[in-house]
């Protein structure tokens, strides 16, 4: 430690002594707000300074980052004072100088910082707009008859998405229509590598931002170039990429529920924005509640205008949304730890990226000699990539987010077309044995959940699909877990599974017909499934005009709960709702005997009363299962008629009734 | 073991001083009155004083009462396409219907005063298109909204309550582009539109209520005369249930009572019956155009039980078969013979 008074009453701020603490002191200095180099060994090669200025440098001494033994205690830190600190008489503003050589990075690389950030702007806003806009909302321009479409492609972040190409490709041997687009990804990440992550993933730029707003006192610094060293956990998601795709080859696109773009469309827009609207909806329901025309007025023309175009009309609610969103949050947090935890650590798309970065022709060449290991590259590198000098770039890490370029003062570092490849890595850091052994989890997962909850020996009654949902095992085949179909459903009917499925089966949707119904006339879900999962259908087909209606289930009474068979009470509220015609819900005129509750006077037995009822019953022939009957049933908490998904049209076994049975049709 | 180091002990009893005291003291009573101030405030000393029936009913009436008092005009009017009498030639328009049957009324301006914020409830319950007559014609409403501004409206808002997903239902229905045409603003029933009410009818006590449709200077109700399975024919009184919010589930158990005690809560300025096209079986919901009969008229009444007593002999029913025309009689809402009012056929 270094007393102020020796140094001829410059005031030293005592933590600047201490050299973990050195970046902190730095950014807490007014007249120099630019990073100060750490350097190696003497203070004698510590970058020129400025002499009139009055802050005090520590320096600290990083030792040469050895590849092979990366780690915290690598930091050794001595605190060495600049020898020669001038009695200045005043700070006045200086011209910003430059450490290092003092020559700028390249004015293009400058720029293009500035672009990526836009970029990441730009595509966090798109994503965040198309999610709003997965919902219909209905037009005064549209006629009665225009089909009820989305007017954008909402889901075309999912598109884009190779990940999702690659597991449905190998799953079932085909590209589903607009999945053709992800092999526009695969060219721009062929030319410029992982592109993507830095620049376009809407996850990843939410990591970005949560890694600038939550990093701990230990965060900065030494600490945090630590941490941006390249580790060897970075392996893991090549592993969990390994294990989906071979997954997918055995028949199950359970890798969604990893990748970026579902999670962040399921996470958000069945977590976030509806807590957004409980939330924001209870705070304008107050303010309309303030005895003052203006408030009010504000208060619910705000309620309108959000209504309208972020959330829904009436609030939704999801099942599981707390796990999904407490997995949202956790992987959040963890930027506070290492930054960019999800991309670097568990991203299969980012790890599939990756792989084919190896052949980009953009990338990173390096000038070792002249590094004077400042490490100023790794205080923000955001892939953890390995750009600092002595250690060869990693270059499937690389997010190309271009601040290592930026920040080297020596002038190092130099992205370009085609580089030199000696100081490159281009291959995964993986071992092979991991590989393999993630592989072997993979095949062995589809044998394991299935054999522990067979699809077509233990139905599941409640496991009740989309219109226009594959059949089971195809179905399996092609569900990301993505949610825009939950998204979008205007009746809030669909909801991620837990178990009901099995364990395969987490997160796909199912429809819980309580909470609310299949819109007759609505085919929105498949119109937003990227992957064919639910297939995208025409009203004409969902309603049976010309064909077989589309069947996902069939409703049952309960006669022991139905309000006119066993309490002699009018209802069929149900056959009021029944959307089919001619209705599957159809009324028996009885005349039924009802006890008056009253005693009589004398105590005698209450007297016998006839009412007129109609008993709904179902016509399993005409029942889609649509579950307008279940939703409205006013026996409130277990429905009196309710769908199970018996009958439904997609599958060839689950069915009741011989003449239902689709053996002879083509399918 | 390490020995304790041996702790020396002060005098444990020191006496506050005076000041601190007091201070101590009064920090004490501020605390314990300030509880029983907001104790006292917020007693709720028999309990459930929220859901206590206090409070009159809240009746919404828009009554116009000039327009029945001129005898020169009818109180019921019933508008008729020639079509209906003369096959051949083309029906009239809808628009040209609701002006007939206004005209015999006395004309729009009797119940629309130059400035008025206008409410139009047409039936827009169900994700069907036109065709299937299970909504209010959009041609009838885009009239109704037109004619209410000739007659000097300063806003004229249409909105209803619907069944299935409200966005489907008012795109579908036709209305939202026809009314819009016109100039009618339209509200979607979204959640922070509903209030609760006291209605204080026999079932219907306290409900939620879509305050854009209570909210105005007058009400025009603007149902359309269809079949229905267990009130077996509903067009008026009926409509109301679009006014509700919340679980109406349930209010099956007792439809006539509660579609009374709803138009007992709701008195338009003025009723105007759609049998542009009639759905004669399979109602409420309807869904085969097989189901629906063109018959071209516009029944257009001041008395809301008369309208639908008449309009109901349409589908061939008889106001005796309607329980709740005859509540709605008994209670003074309005009359279910028709014949006694001054009816005009135009």
């Amino acid at each position: 430690m270094v007393a102020p008074s020796e140094h001829g009453g410059v005031s030293l701020d005592v933590a600047a002594a201490s050299a973990t603490k050195l970046a902190h002191v730095h950014h807490d200095t007014h007249d120099f707000p630019e990073p100060i180099p750490w350097k190696t060994g003497h203070a004698g090669t510590v970058a020129p300074l400025d002499r009139d200025t009055t802050w005090i440098v520590g320096a600290k001494a990083v030792t040469a980052p050895s590849p092979g033994a990366p780690g915290r205690g690598s930091v050794t830190a001595t605190a060495v004072a600049t020898p020669t600190i001038p009695v200045a008489a005043k700070p006045k503003p200086k011209k910003k100088k430059l450490p290092g050589s003092g020559i700028p990075a390249r004015l293009s690389i400058r720029t293009l910082v500035w672009v990526r950030r836009a970029s990441q702007v730009f595509f966090f806003a798109l994503f965040m707009y198309f999610l709003f806009q997965t919902a219909f909302r209905g037009t005064f321009a549209a006629q009665a008859d225009t089909p009820v479409r989305l007017p954008l492609p909402v889901e075309a972040f999912l598109l884009a998405d190779p990940f999702v190409t690659a597991m449905t490709v190998l799953s079932t041997h085909t590209v589903y229509r607009g999945l053709l687009w992800s092999i526009g990804l695969l060219a721009l990440t062929l030319v410029f590598g992982r592109v993507f992550c830095g620049w376009i993933c809407p996850f990843g730029t939410l990591h970005h931002f949560f890694g600038w707003l939550l990093p701990s006192r230990r965060g900065r610094g030494g600490v945090r170039v630590e941490a941006n060293k390249t580790h060897t956990y970075q392996r893991a998601k090549y592993y969990l990429l390994y294990a989906f795709l071979v997954a997918g080859v055995f028949g199950s696109a359970i890798g969604g529920l990893f990748d970026p773009i579902c999670i962040a469309v399921r996470s958000i827009g069945l977590g976030v924005i509806p807590a957004a609207q409980y939330i924001g909806g209870r705070a304008l329901g107050g303010a309309s509640m303030v005895p003052s025309r203006g408030v009010q007025g504000v208060a619910d023309h705000t309620q309108d205008f959000l209504a309208s175009s972020v959330w829904q009309s009436h609030q939704f609610y999801f099942h599981q949304t707390w796990l999904i969103v407490f997995l949202l949050i956790a992987v959040l947090f963890a930027n506070r730890f290492i930054p960019r935890f999800w991309c670097r650590v568990l991203c299969p798309l980012g790890a599939f990226l990756g792989v084919f970065a190896r052949f980009a022709l953009f990338g990173m060449e390096k000038d070792h000699a002249k590094c004077t290991d400042c490490n100023l590259c790794l205080v923000n590198c955001q892939g953890a990539d390995s750009p600092q000098g002595g250690v060869k770039w990693r270059q499937d890490e690389c997010h190309m987010c271009l601040n290592c370029e930026t920040a080297c003062p020596e002038d190092v570092i130099k992205f370009r077309f085609l580089p030199n490849r000696k100081g490159t890595v281009t291959k995964p850091d993986t071992e092979r044995r991991t590989a393999l052994a993630a592989a072997g989890a993979g095949a062995l997962f589809l044998p394991a959940s299935r054999i522990a909850d067979a699809l077509d020996v233990n139905y599941h009654s409640k496991v009740i699909r989309p219109p226009g949902a594959v059949e089971e095992r195809g179905f399996l085949e092609r569900c990301i877990r993505c949610a825009e179909c939950m998204k979008v459903c205007p009746n809030n009917a669909l909801h991620p599974a837990f178990l009901e499925s099995g364990l395969e089966g987490v997160w796909t949707p199912i429809l819980i017909a309580r909470i609310g119904y299949c819109e007759h006339s609505c085919v929105l879900c498949g119109q937003v499934c990227p992957t064919g999962a639910i297939q995208k259908i025409t009203e004409k087909e969902k309603l049976g005009i010309d064909v077989a209606p589309v069947k996902i289930g069939t409703a049952f009474y309960d006669h022991g709960r139905c309000l006119p068979w066993s309490m002699q009470t009018p209802c069929i509220v149900c056959e009021e709702f029944c959307p089919t015609s001619p209705k599957a819900i159809w009324v028996e005129e009885v005349e039924a005997p009802v006890r008056d509750s009253k005693p009589g006077p004398n105590g005698e037995q209450p007297a016998m009363k006839t009412v007129k009822l109609q008993r709904p019953h179902v016509d399993p022939a005409l029942c889609i299962g649509c579950g307008a009957c279940e939703k409205v049933c006013p026996v409130q908490d277990q429905p009196a008629v309710y769908i199970t998904s018996v009958g439904e049209s997609r599958s060839k076994t689950n069915v009741i009734l011989l003449e239902n049975t689709n053996y002879n049709q083509k399918s | 073991m390490k020995s304790k180091p041996e702790v020396k002990t002060e005098p444990t009893l020191v006496r506050p001083s005076r000041r601190e005291l007091l201070v101590r003291g009064g920090a004490a009573l501020g605390v314990l009155a300030g509880s029983a101030a907001i104790g006292r405030a917020v007693w709720d000393q028999g309990g459930f004083g929220v859901g206590s029936a206090e409070g009159a009913r809240q009746v919404r009436d828009f009554r116009v009462a000039s327009a029945r008092k001129e005898t020169q005009f009818a109180e019921l009017a019933i508008a008729r396409s020639p079509l209906a009498k003369t096959a051949g030639e083309p029906p009239l328009a809808p628009m040209q219907l609701v002006r007939n049957a206004l005209e015999a009324l006395g004309g729009m301006a009797r119940f629309v005063s130059r400035g008025d914020i206008v409410v139009v409830k047409p039936n827009i319950g169900w994700d069907r298109m036109p065709v299937h007559a299970a909504n209010t014609n959009p041609d009838v409403v885009a009239a109704v909204v037109q004619i209410a501004y000739e007659a000097g409206a300063k806003r004229v808002v249409v909105a209803d309550g619907s069944c299935n997903d409200p966005n489907r239902c008012f795109q579908r229905s036709g209305i939202w582009r026809k009314a819009y045409a016109v100039g009618g603003e339209v509200v979607l029933p979204a959640e922070h539109r509903f209030r609760t009410m006291r209605l204080k009818g026999d079932v219907l006590d306290e409900w939620p209520i879509f305050t854009t449709l209570v909210d105005a200077d007058k009400v025009i109700n603007v149902p359309v005369a269809k079949h229905h399975n267990l009130a077996k024919f509903t067009a008026a009184m009926k409509n109301w249930y679009g006014v509700l919010g919340g679980r109406r589930n349930r209010l099956h158990q007792n439809i006539d009572t509660s579609i009374a005690d709803l138009a007992t809560f709701m008195r338009p300025s003025l009723t105007v019956v759609d049998a542009i096209r009639v759905l004669v079986r399979n109602g409420p919901q309807g869904g085969n155009i097989d189901d629906t009969r063109e018959m071209h008229t516009i029944v257009a009444s001041v008395d809301q039980v008369a309208a639908d007593a008449f309009a109901c002999t349409l589908i061939g029913q008889h106001r005796d078969n309607l329980p709740y025309l005859k509540m709605g009689h008994e209670r003074g809402i309005g009359t279910m013979y028709w014949e006694n009012l001054r009816v005009k056929e135009v």
